[in-house]
């Protein structure tokens, strides 16, 4: 709750979580918002431009853009935050076993992490989603191959040096238990830049997820999914371009909403003095 | 120094082994048999059986992985089922057009960064500066496959400025044709290097030897741009260095919207024919430039600043 609040007196924080809400609300008030079928054609009204009657237009089929824009929110807000939460939570627990065990465990999970690290995101992923075949599951598998190295550095990084300060060792001196030190002392502390950093991959995981559909290789039609969206619309470019624009600039949108979420939890997480 | 970088190069035989391995093994999961998708539905029993004899598919995995080290390490990094040539030749002809979009991407990043993480710097706090934040936020936001599409709709179809795509022949002619898909590479480059600099300017300033120079009375500006800057500019070439993977990376989608023959040109039209020993071989081969441009890095890093060692 205190965490909340701070999050709120930064503006950044507070413009993130306001543009998060209405995102949120748009999304699950849609029917309230357009009179529209994301899926009904229409070909009597199609590649009509950005009026009163369609926000943003419609597309080749006379569908309204506006409505599939919000219809898709929900793929992409699934997918991209499973693609950073999951893999982030992996990621925490394996740097914190990292970090707090040392010694051979450790050296050998750096090592993996550099080696991953070496590998051009767009590239893993394209390569591990090319082979797999494309679909949203494999999807899923290829960004948790891939996003956990990074949160493992992060807390690795942070448990080594909280597992040094003075209240860690008061914790063992009074005999709890590692997983006890390890979970309720050591974790809370060494979580938080984990948490400024997933902000931050959300931004550009929206952006990866979109792009991957956009090579064929993740949510199938006729989701009306973003990335989707903006390839079904470029051979029409010339004479609809809002058909491409309006769906970019939703990816736009969150990945704003995401950064200033991420600007304000950096301040607000920030220890006092 | 010297020495040092034969130290480094030597480090970098477990990491180069691992991305070997890690490759092998991640895009060994292929469901089905490499064989018969290659040669489709028509072929048969025996056509299949030479083929995999062919290929070393009826040995063991790590009778496999040792081939395939083999072909790494002999450089030819394997040979495609689609093109029937070594994958080094099919490198070997992309790799110009890929470099060519990382350099110049760098290029554009740095001229857009520095004049304003400069500008910012010196209104720290003020509406310029929290404007020109919010302005890269903007940038970093948009997804690099969508400004592509933005680009040529305004720049190429509506202005005439640019072409849509391809390349051409000689230097001038590529970086007209090429500036699109490096203008995009180079903005999310530009937004971050713009962050940093930025930091670095406002650290650099506050510095005791800035205080010394001030007062033996030399001006504002010479020491800006003897001391401040060159300073600062230092921390720049790391940030390269870690963003270096996210640069090479960014030219697999850029090159497949502008057709630029590159190395993610290849990668794309490897997967989509599903030419399982070049998607391999290519993986390897982009972990490896990313290896060699972060040593470069390292070295430049050293040379820049005297009180870094190379480890």
């Amino acid at each position: 709750m205190r965490m909340l609040r701070n999050l709120l007196r930064s503006p950044a924080g507070a413009i993130g979580l306001a543009m998060m809400a209405i995102t949120a609300a748009a999304t699950v008030l849609t029917p309230l918002l357009s009179p529209y079928d994301p899926f009904a054609l229409d070909f009597a009204n199609a590649m009509q431009p950005p009026s009163a009657l369609h926000w943003f237009g419609t597309d080749n089929f006379g569908r309204d853009i506006f409505t599939r824009v919000l219809a898709g929110a929900v793929y992409d807000l699934r997918l991209a935050l499973v693609c950073v939460f999951g893999p982030m939570a992996i990621g925490v627990l394996v740097g914190l076993a990292a970090g707090y065990s040392g010694g051979r465990i450790d050296a050998l999970l750096m090592r993996l992490t550099d080696i991953v690290w070496a590998f051009p995101f767009y590239v893993l992923v394209l390569a591990i989603v090319g082979v797999l075949g494309p679909s949203e599951t494999n999807l899923y598998i290829a960004f948790f191959i891939v996003n956990w190295i990074g949160y493992a550095r992060i807390v690795r990084g942070e448990t080594l040096l909280i597992s040094r300060l003075e209240f860690i060792e008061a914790a063992r001196v009074l005999r709890f238990g590692r997983l006890r030190v390890m979970l309720r002392h050591i974790l809370p502390n060494a979580v938080t830049p984990a948490l400024v950093y997933s902000m931050s991959d959300v931004v550009l995981t929206v952006q990866a997820v979109a792009a991957m559909s956009f090579f064929g290789l993740g949510v199938q039609p006729p989701a009306p999914e973003w990335g989707l969206l903006i390839v079904e619309s470029i051979d029409f470019m010339r004479e609809a371009p809002w058909m491409t624009i309006f769906p970019g600039l939703a990816i736009v949108w969150i990945g704003i909403a995401f950064a200033l979420l991420g600007e304000g939890l950096s301040t607000a997480l920030k220890p006092k003095g | 120094m010297f020495l040092a970088i034969l130290k480094r190069l030597l480090m970098l035989v477990p990491v180069l082994i691992g991305i070997t391995l890690l490759s092998f093994l991640l895009l060994q999961i292929m469901p089905g048999d490499p064989a018969s998708r290659a040669m489709g539905t028509r072929a048969s029993a025996e056509e299949l059986e030479a083929m995999r004899q062919l290929w070393g598919l009826d040995r063991p995995i790590w009778v496999q992985y040792l081939y395939f080290l083999r072909d790494c390490v002999t450089g030819s990094f394997g040979v495609s089922i689609f093109h029937k040539q070594p994958i080094i030749a099919l490198v070997a002809a992309r790799l110009p057009y890929t470099l060519a979009i990382v350099a110049y991407s760098t290029v554009i990043a740095l001229a857009i960064a520095l004049p304003f993480a400069i500008f910012a710097a010196a209104r720290r706090g003020r509406l310029a500066d929290v404007a020109i934040r919010q302005v890269f936020v903007v940038l970093i936001a948009m997804p690099p496959f969508w400004l592509c599409y933005v680009l040529i709709l305004f720049l190429a179809l509506g202005m005439g400025w640019f072409p849509t795509g391809g390349v051409g022949e000689g230097f001038l002619a590529n970086l007209h044709r090429l500036f699109l898909p490096s203008l995009v590479v180079g903005l999310s480059t530009a937004a971050l290097i713009q962050q940093s600099l930025r930091a670095a300017l406002i650290d650099t300033m506050q510095a005791d030897y800035i205080d010394t120079a001030r007062a033996k009375g030399l001006r504002g500006r010479e020491i800006f741009l003897r001391h401040v800057l060159p300073n600062s500019l230092i921390s720049t070439i790391s940030i390269i260095g870690v963003r270096v993977s996210w640069i090479i990376g960014g030219t697999v989608v850029v090159e497949k919207i502008f057709s630029v023959p590159g190395l993610g040109s290849l990668l794309i039209d490897a997967i989509v024919s599903r030419d399982l020993p070049v998607i391999r071989g290519l993986t390897v081969f982009f972990a490896v430039m990313v290896v060699i441009v972060n040593l470069i890095t390292d070295i430049c890093y050293a040379l820049a600043d005297p009180r870094v060692r190379l480890e």
